[in-house]
């Protein structure tokens, strides 16, 4: 179970510019390189992140094998009204990472 | 430059010991070496500008992930005595100032310890539990975990007493000329830091960020994983990790950084 770490104001103003980072421990194996007998050692990468705030996406991302380990990922939104942040991770085994926050608008 | 001619001929760390019986006193200042205390850098300072700001806001430094993987174990019993490392610390900012002093002598086991060894001798003597592999996720975590509490804290090594064997082997393990390419740590890191090696920035290859999040490794490392990356880049036989002979460098290494502040965890290129 990987771990993450999300950044994010539990109180904004409406209309207010939120800043939200996340990170999450995953090894991004790229598939590429080989092990130390040569072996080729198994692709393994996180295919999707996604986030809802209040029922919709506000941000979608399609991550590949050049994406580095411990993929940090940073955008905005707007504040437009008390609900739930939902992060989900999709990897390519199609297992979900799901953390949830509660942003508070004022 | 004085130290030039020193530096050459020392051997094995057995003879550079009886060589560095010869040199001054090493108390504090005396083997306080090449770099004056107004112009060490941390390696934080030969970083860009978006590296330094990925250490230094821990939201986004990845490897607080690390430091919060060692507040779990901090607080799960392991082996046979049941104990958690809380169960005796209690909590882990109980150990501020305790990653500021290491390595340091220990007395009754007749060694030189460093954080690691410290956190595998509790294990050994109090959990009674298995030791942790030496690069394993789990001893990073609560090495992590321990240096974290000090951040911020300048280094301040014991150098006197039973120390001062294990700084001299360390101090001429530092000035010994290595490996097929024949490079000491000094000619890098005390003569030319600053300069360019290719498109790198020369460090004074400072402690005192680790265990560090590396961007090559893509992962948190322990010193001594970067100090073999050290030796491979010389072609010399790196030291196993943990070894008394890098626990001594790492001593020698803390000594020279004296004063500069613990940023653990750092994010190093």
């Amino acid at each position: 179970m990987p771990a993450t770490r999300i950044v994010l104001p539990a109180r904004a103003r409406k209309g207010e510019v939120v800043e939200i980072k996340t990170i999450i421990t995953h090894p991004m194996e790229t598939g590429y390189r080989r092990d130390h007998v040569g072996l080729a050692i198994a692709r393994d990468i996180i295919t999707r992140f996604t986030c809802t705030y209040a029922g919709e996406e506000v941000f979608r991302m399609d991550l590949f094998t050049g994406v580095a380990a411990n993929p940090f990922v940073g955008f905005t939104t707007l504040a437009t009204e008390t609900g739930e942040v939902v992060f989900e991770w999709t990897d390519q085994h199609g297992t979900v990472t799901r953390e949830q926050r509660r942003l508070v608008v004022v | 430059m004085a130290r030039r001619g020193r530096r050459a001929a020392l051997g094995a760390a057995g003879a550079s010991l009886m060589l560095l019986a010869a040199l001054p006193a090493a108390g504090q200042t005396a083997t306080e070496p090449g770099i004056a205390a107004g112009d060490r850098k941390s390696g934080r300072d030969f970083l860009a500008p978006e590296t330094r700001a990925q250490q230094d806001d821990l939201s986004i430094n990845p490897g607080m992930l690390w430091v919060e993987q060692g507040e779990k174990l901090w607080r799960e019993a392991a082996g046979a005595g049941a104990k958690a490392c809380a169960s005796c610390h209690g909590d882990p900012s109980a150990l501020k100032g305790v990653a500021a002093r290491y390595p340091a002598y220990d007395a009754r086991l007749q060694r030189l310890l460093n954080l690691e060894g410290r956190i595998q001798n509790c294990r050994l003597e109090h959990q009674r539990a298995a030791p942790l592999p030496y690069e394993s996720q789990a001893l990073l975590a609560l090495t992590a975990l321990v240096a974290h509490q000090s951040r911020g804290l300048p280094l301040n090594v014991a150098t006197k007493g039973p120390a001062r064997p294990f700084l001299a082997a360390g101090r001429a393990m530092f000035f010994t000329q290595q490996g097929q390419l024949s490079i000491s740590c000094a000619q890098c890191h005390d003569d030319n830091w600053g300069k360019r090696l290719r498109a790198e920035r020369i460090s004074q290859g400072q402690p005192n960020g680790f265990p560090t999040y590396r961007l090559e490794w893509q992962t948190t490392g322990s010193l001594h994983r970067r100090l073999r990356a050290c030796f491979q880049g010389v072609r010399a036989e790196p030291f196993a990790a943990g070894s008394p002979e890098l626990v001594a460098l790492e001593l020698y290494l803390a000594a020279r950084a004296r004063g500069l502040p613990i940023e653990t965890p750092a994010v190093r290129r």
